[in-house]
């Protein structure tokens, strides 16, 4: 693999740029596999890459019936964050986010890591517990968090309405060391990383059907032909349902629309992102300088990529009330993405009935920000049959009514 | 933005005054079943792409639970019906046949 | 240069002029000007800059497609950014500025990115920026945030000046476009007597027609325009609408209208736009198509125009971009261009048709007027910088070797049509290649699919794909007519109009000009002329592996500029697919998402600001709370008095005085808030049994009963007292949050699960004032009250014992009082109807006077209840909280077979004996612990984080006890009476508690029972 560097491009641009090679390989599948992950999304490719770069298992295809990156990695709000109140969330996002902070470096691809920091504001008196709440739990946890003032989050952000008539902001939950990064180059840097360790992305191959011997996973069949491994993760979010129908098991999990939208772009006006949930909205600003927003999902099983408007107004209004000034801007695209939820809206990253079988799915609202975390922690377990990162989030919590539950500190799980 | 007929009051309902409830037909397991039983019962939804029996509420309108059947990828509504009962009434099962020919969902053909 | 000219111009009134300032210059244009037109009379070529090179941009296109004239309109309350010039239709006093510039639109720092531009290729930052890692954020990404955006943010302390308004609609047909096709299609449609809306984003009717020429019904457009209008228009059954854009279509008929009420009049009052929300049975869009430009080099270059657009500023506002005009094309159309400058009196020095046969009718034309007109040739490359003034001409089927360069000032350009299939799209219509005229058109055999599975949208004239004017006339008359069957309409027969136009000849697809451009060329022929997307980009992403339309439009950052591509996205795809050596339909496109042109923020937030951002429940005595220093507190969305606040006071020393005079005198407490529900039925104790874990069917008449309620999964959801009123009826206190939702539980088990059991359920808790009348005088002064009233009822002890209820008269008004205590002392919760509510408390509180009555707020409540050691939901629980953790094992009943929550209970973590359990918590040292701390155990766990063994769940100053107390759940908590136990707090201090029993106050309980 070339290096990119500064270097690289000044030299490419003498000759028109000619002579980049591919980010990545677009292989014909081999007959065998150590290991297929399906799902070339963020979660997938993380996956993979650590299998290679942790446990130097390399002889490994990444499947993905579309194209890579294409599902919740490339239409989410980008938001990093790690400010969980339960343990086994905040030890996942937490390891996430390290891993976010040498990201580029490691992969040799700028994912535009940006720390600016997320504030989670506290407008009742029942947020403000939780959020403190939550502080106490994070310095525990190794998560710097910090409950502010009203006055640090206006100087935080000078754009915000402090004093709204109805919901005034008494104060937040700062994470510093949040952020956000640029969501395809998550996926193309880790894709181009598992190329380059001889992994087969195989884009446009659908998963029609998994093989089970002896109650152990033997292979797939897909659009391309069958494929043969000794260990299958499936890494397809809302498809895991079906997936794991063609492997003979169910799991506890639905599929629902999630919404966003951008403004149009204008020059920098707010340097962190701001998650306001009693009022439901919550906003960053890329790098292009588009205010970036999300809402809340809707109530029923949808796989149209398609949310209702009334949610996007519920969103505006809340942020034309915390952001005065948003009202004088455009709304340019909304979009809709799939989320997979679990009965305790946490993830599921566990062994499965069928041996050799893998499952990692059900992140909800939260998939991006886990995903180095994730793919570290899958990628241990696929490997050694064991990571204490994935050890509460196994299958059986549920019936054991051992939840895993962020609702519980006034906080969204976005 | 869904539009649903709420079978009691006969309005067509915008989404905005109903309330979605998830998968319909459960069977309520209670004390004496078994952990599995009650796990499947509280967690194993059906997540289906294509025909979804589901609850409704018209919460903003006469305040009746209703059964819709619908389809998840096109968002097609095959028809709506009483709360009260096991399972969908064939005319129900009639008009997504003739829609869907060969739907499954759950033990229903 | 470009001017206004002597003629022409049938949207403006040469007789109203109006003056304006673009970058502070003043200027003058007039009524019916867009910003666009009069900019162009006033010779201002170059409009803005671009967001990535800050390359010079000039008028491109007319409309809303316009990729380059983003301008900074208003100021203060009323500043906006990046404001179409195009759709702007011009005010006297607009002031307009350029963005994207510093410190001026001519000359501007960041050019030198231009000169950078072999470098900053697309994806570069992707490659660079990385070492060393902290540079990211303290150096390139703010230079980088610098440099990007377009418009100036608005001033951070802003408040919208201007109102919006939000408007329903339900149609049998919505048309949108009010062109030809748009006007046809809603009178086929309204003939079959079917409710049309007709939707125009522009002030005028009739869209390119009356540009294009031809005849309708042996007319000149404009005339059957109007009259068509003034038809539609006397029709009842038919609304129109100008200046009203749809902006998305979304699932089963669901469309948002964007109406602009006074953008082009700011200050003459009421709303400035009006969000449509319309509910319609069909939507017929007959949206038009919007022309594609070429790509050559230096086509970015300002003076470089659409060729129908220039047309549109010459017909339309009498204004041309130049005076010598070369113009290139691969199609007739432009042609039409080329005929009407000639006809202004402007050179159009060449036409340049690619196509080696030229085209039809029109090409004999331009001949006969002595315009040269070149075929199978091409422009190789425009120069001039700010400006167009020269332009190479080369062969189309070449390398773009130059053999002449002619000069020029403005530039017409046509790469062809493409139909506007936005709406069509956004709902999952799906879209045909069409090879002959080189772009997508609807399949009408895969239309967006409506709540009954038949499809809902039927696309209209050229917005289907017909591009000359019979043909549209008759596709949007059946349009129409389809429109309003599929509504259940039937369809009248309504002729089409008869649309004559000249004969074109078949347009070719040219995707790059000249075919072979070599790589220094592609370099400069822009895509996306707002982002700064190149020929040479596209490949280079198809070149390193992203292949995908997706991938692509994401890596060069095609199609993502505010005109979300209108103009970009067929072109680079033609680009792209070339460069995979496949074919256009094969790579598709990109996923077409609303709005479909930019709507504010403020019309979707729409009237529900401020104030009223949420509406706000109002207990009866909320005015006398307001006006007696309550500290609101929200919850859900009533307002409650946190404390009441006299003059000179903290809200801290407010709550001490309220929670010491609550237990020495007498408080007052507004508990209106409280859910009150009515469930009522033979089968209601029953119910109730399932729905509480204590057994509740057997409470007396006359009594009351403390219950809990468990969702299915086993966790405490609400508490509250509840009375049993007669042999079928029991009302049922909620916590404040949770009336509404405990109702709707009840209803939802009710009418799913045992709907054959005979019980209504009633929300009555906005018809009850509830008054809490606590501590040692609160007898005293009911009993005062009613020998006031000449008697009521007896308030004693005997006959009225704790935990009973009476109905009768206190004080002379209709009362229901509950001898209940949520805080340990003497206390009556006391009913009266809502209306009554706030003579109520005032008669008690005027009684009062001489037994030291003041009202408390909820503060005081939490304290007083936490003084007894009582939970509090929300505080003691959080959704992962069983009544086990609480020490309420007493109010599950085992004489149950079933209640919610039972079965749940039985599962292995919920019977762990490790659960955290509820203990009081003292501090050595008498201090408040932290809100929400956790206490410290022992060692770390396997992911490295610090064990902890509990956590605090309420914590106060007791001014009663005089010291902090706490609430917690804590590991083994109450076998370990005594133990202290530590709590890090984030004030870097450490806590040390000693567990404690929860009720720190009165432990015999006593004081609630005198």
């Amino acid at each position: 693999m070339k290096r990119y560097s500064v270097f690289a491009v000044a030299r490419e641009a003498l000759r028109y740029h000619t002579g980049w090679e591919r980010a990545w390989r677009s292989p014909e599948p081999k007959r065998h596999y150590d290991v297929i992950i399906v799902g070339a999304g963020g979660h997938g490719l993380a996956t993979a890459y650590y299998l290679g770069k942790n446990f130097g298992i390399t002889n490994v295809a990444i499947i993905e019936k579309g194209w890579l990156g294409g599902g919740n990695t490339g239409r989410n709000t980008t938001i990093i964050r790690s400010n969980y109140l339960q343990d086994p969330s905040a030890a996942i996002y937490e390891k996430a986010r390290s891993l976010y902070e040498t990201m580029s470096q490691d992969l040799n691809y700028n994912v535009m890591f940006s720390p600016r920091g997320v504030l989670m504001l506290a407008q009742t008196q029942h947020e403000i517990r939780g959020y403190k709440r939550t502080a106490h739990a994070n310095a525990l946890q190794g998560v710097e968090t910090e409950f502010v003032s009203p006055e640090r989050v206006k100087e935080i952000v000078p754009i915000i309405n402090l004093h709204g008539p109805r919901y005034p902001v008494l104060g937040a939950l700062w994470q510093e060391r949040g952020g956000t990064a640029r969501h395809d180059a998550v996926a193309w840097g880790y894709a181009r990383a598992c190329s380059d360790m001889g992994m087969d992305i195989i884009q446009q191959c659908e998963v029609q059907g998994v093989r089970v011997v002896n109650g152990r996973v033997a292979g797939v069949d897909t659009t391309k032909g069958p494929i043969d491994c000794d260990k299958l993760g499936m890494v397809v979010a809302g498809n895991a349902s079906v997936l794991a129908d063609q492997a003979g098991f169910r799991l506890p999990m639905e599929s629902v629309a999630l919404q966003a939208m951008v403004s149009e772009p204008i020059k920098p006006c707010m340097d962190v992102v701001v998650m306001a949930n009693t009022v439901h909205g919550y906003m960053s600003q890329s790098d292009k300088g588009e205010m970036v927003i999300g809402g809340g999902t809707d109530g029923f099983n949808n796989y149209t990529q398609r949310g209702s408007f009334h949610h996007i107004e519920e969103t505006v209004r809340a942020l034309n009330e915390t952001f005065p000034m948003v009202s004088r801007l455009k709304m340019l695209r909304q979009w809709g993405g799939i989320v997979d939820v679990t009965g305790d809206r946490s993830p599921i990253i566990s062994k499965t009935p069928v041996g050799n079988t893998f499952v990692n799915c059900g992140w909800g609202t939260g998939g991006f920000k886990s995903i180095p975390g994730s793919g570290w922690a899958m990628a241990e377990l696929m490997a050694t049959g064991h990571s204490p990162l994935t050890e509460e989030f196994s299958i059986n919590r549920f019936q054991e009514g051992k939840f895993i539950d962020e609702s519980v500190a006034a906080g969204v799980a976005h | 933005m869904l539009i649903l007929e709420c079978p009691y009051c006969g309005v067509k309902a915008e989404e905005t005054e109903l309330h979605a409830g998830g998968e319909a037909h459960l069977k309520r397991f209670g004390p004496g079943s078994t952990d599995g039983e009650f796990h499947d019962y509280l967690f194993m939804r059906e997540n289906p792409k294509g025909v979804h029996f589901e609850r409704w509420r018209h919460a903003n309108g006469c305040g009746k639970w209703f059964h819709a059947a619908r389809c998840t990828m096109t968002l097609e509504v095959f028809g709506t019906y009483s709360a009260q009962t096991f399972e969908p009434p064939q005319e129900i099962r009639d008009a997504i046949t003739a829609k869907r020919p060969g739907w499954t969902w759950r033990d229903l053909k | 240069m470009s001017t206004r000219l002597a003629k022409q111009g049938r949207l403006i009134d040469r007789n109203k002029q109006i003056e304006f300032t673009f970058n502070g210059k003043r200027m003058t244009g007039y009524a019916g000007d867009t910003l666009a037109s009069a900019l162009l009379a006033n010779d201002q070529m170059m409009v803005g800059r671009s967001f990535k090179y800050h390359r010079p941009r000039g008028l491109v296109a007319a409309g809303s497609e316009e990729p380059n004239a983003l301008m900074q309109l208003g100021s203060g309350d009323r500043y906006e950014p990046n404001q179409r010039a195009t759709t702007t239709e011009l005010f006297s006093g607009l002031s307009a500025k350029s963005q994207n510039h510093w410190p001026n639109l001519e000359f501007d720092v960041l050019a030198i990115n231009n000169k950078l531009g072999r470098f900053l290729t697309a994806g570069f930052y992707y490659k660079m920026f990385m070492y060393p890692r902290a540079a990211w954020k303290h150096v390139y990404e703010p230079i980088i945030r610098a440099s990007a955006g377009l418009g100036k943010a608005p001033d951070k302390e802003t408040k919208d000046a201007d109102t919006y308004e939000h408007f329903y609609f339900f149609a049998d047909v919505v048309v949108v476009g009010g062109g030809v096709a748009g006007l046809q299609a809603a009178k086929a449609a309204a003939a079959s007597g079917a409710k049309v809306l007709v939707l125009e984003q522009n002030a005028y009717w009739g869209g390119r027609a009356p540009v294009d020429g031809g005849t309708i019904d042996g007319e000149a457009p404009e005339a059957w325009i109007e009259k068509t209008r003034a038809e539609l228009a006397a029709m009842d059954n038919v609304t129109l609408r100008d200046r009203c854009m749809a902006s998305g279509v979304y699932d089963h008929g669901y469309v948002l209208g964007y109406e602009r009420l006074t953008d082009h009049a700011p200050g003459q009052g009421g709303p400035r736009h009006r969000l449509w929300r319309i509910r319609a049975k069909q939507i017929v869009t007959a949206t038009g198509a919007i022309e594609r430009p070429l790509s050559f080099a230096g086509n970015d270059v300002p003076g470089v125009m659409l060729a129908a657009s220039m047309r549109d500023y010459v017909v339309n506002w009498g204004v041309t971009p130049g005076r010598k005009v070369v113009v290139a094309t691969n199609n007739d159309d432009a042609y039409r261009t080329a005929l009407v400058l000639h006809e202004a009196g402007c050179d159009v020095v060449r036409i340049l048709d690619a196509r080696n046969n030229g085209g039809g009718d029109l090409m004999e034309e331009a001949r006969q007027k002595g315009i040269r007109v070149e075929c199978g040739r091409a422009i190789a490359k425009v120069s001039g910088g700010k400006r167009v003034k020269k332009v190479a001409i080369c062969a189309q089927n070449g390398t773009g070797g130059a053999q002449e360069e002619i000069e020029a000032d403005a530039v017409a350009m046509s790469g062809g049509w493409s139909p506007v299939v936005h709406l069509w799209s956004h709902c999952g219509g799906k879209l045909n290649w069409d090879d002959a005229q080189a772009h997508f058109r609807p399949d009408a055999a895969r239309p967006p699919l409506g709540d009954n599975g038949k499809g809902f949208v039927v696309a209209a004239g050229s917005a289907d794909g017909e591009m000359a004017l019979g043909p549209v006339l008759v596709n949007a008359s059946a349009a129409g007519s389809k429109a309003a069957e599929d509504a259940g309409f039937p369809a009248k027969t309504v002729a089409a109009a008869a649309g004559v136009d000249s004969v074109e000849a078949p347009m070719e697809a040219v995707w790059l000009m000249p075919a072979q451009a070599d790589i220094g060329l592609r370099m400069k022929s822009w895509l996306d002329y707002q982002n700064d997307v190149k020929v040479s980009d596209v490949q280079l992403a198809a070149r390193e592996g992203y292949e995908s339309v997706e991938h692509t439009k994401r890596y060069t950052t095609l199609g993502m500029a505010t005109d979300q591509g209108k103009l970009s996205n067929i072109n680079g795809l033609a680009i792209l697919a070339d460069s995979l050596n496949s074919e256009i339909p094969q790579v598709g496109t990109t996923t077409f998402r609303p709005p479909y042109h930019p709507i504010s923020m403020g019309v979707i937030g729409g009237e529900a600001r401020g104030d009223i951002f949420q509406p706000v429940r109002k207990t009866p005595m909320y005015e006398w709370n307001d006006t007696n220093g309550a500290d609101w507190e929200p919850v859900g969305h009533w307002r409650r008095p946190f404390a009441y606040v006299n003059k000179g006071e903290s809200v801290h020393d407010a709550v001490n005085r309220e929670v010491k005079n609550t237990r020495e005198n007498l408080g007052l407490l507004d508990a209106s808030t409280l859910g009150k529900l009515v469930v009522k039925g033979p089968d209601a104790g029953r119910f109730l049994d399932m729905m509480y874990t204590n057994m509740m069917s057997t409470l007396k008449i006359g009594k009351c009963r403390y219950g809990l309620m468990c969702s299915e999964n086993g966790f405490l959801m609400d508490d509250g007292v509840v009375a049993r009123i007669d042999e079928d009826t029991w009302l049922c206190h909620t916590t404040t949050g949770g009336a509404e939702s405990i109702h709707g539980h009840m209803e939802e088990w009710l009418q799913t699960e045992w709907w054959d059991w005979k019980v209504y359920v009633a929300n009555v808790t906005e018809q009850f004032a509830q008054i809490a009348v606590v501590g040692p005088n609160a007898r005293k002064v009911l009993e005062k009250l009613n020998t006031a009233a000449g008697g009521g009822m007896d308030l004693s002890k005997e006959a009225l014992p704790f935990m009973e209820w009476r109905d009768g008269k206190i004080g002379g008004y209709d009362a229901r009082a509950y001898r209940i205590s949520f805080s340990g002392e003497l206390s009556y919760e006391i009913a009266v109807p809502a209306s009554q509510g706030l003579a109520f408390w005032n008669a008690i509180m005027e009684a009062g006077k001489e037994f030291g009555v003041m009202p408390y707020g909820t503060e005081t409540l939490h304290i007083l209840r936490a003084e007894k050691g009582f939970i509090m939901i929300g505080d003691e629980t959080d959704g992962t909280v069983i009544p086990q953790d609480l020490n309420l094992q007493w109010a599950l009943s085992k004489k149950k077979e079933d209640y919610l929550g039972k079965r749940a209970h039985l599962r292995s973590h919920m019977a762990d004996p490790d659960r955290w359990k509820l203990v009081g918590l003292e501090t050595v040292d008498g201090s408040v612990l932290p809100d929400g701390a956790y206490a410290l155990g022992e060692g770390i766990n396997a992911n490295g984080q610090k064990n902890v063994i509990g956590r605090v769940t309420s914590t106060y100053f007791s001014a009663t006890l005089d010291r902090g107390i706490a609430m917690g759940l804590v590991k083994h908590g109450p076998d370990r009476m005594g133990e202290v136990i530590t709590f890090p707090g984030t004030d870097g201090k450490t806590y040390e508690a000693k567990i404690v029993d929860p009720v720190f106050y009165d432990k015999d309980g006593e004081k609630q029972n005198v």
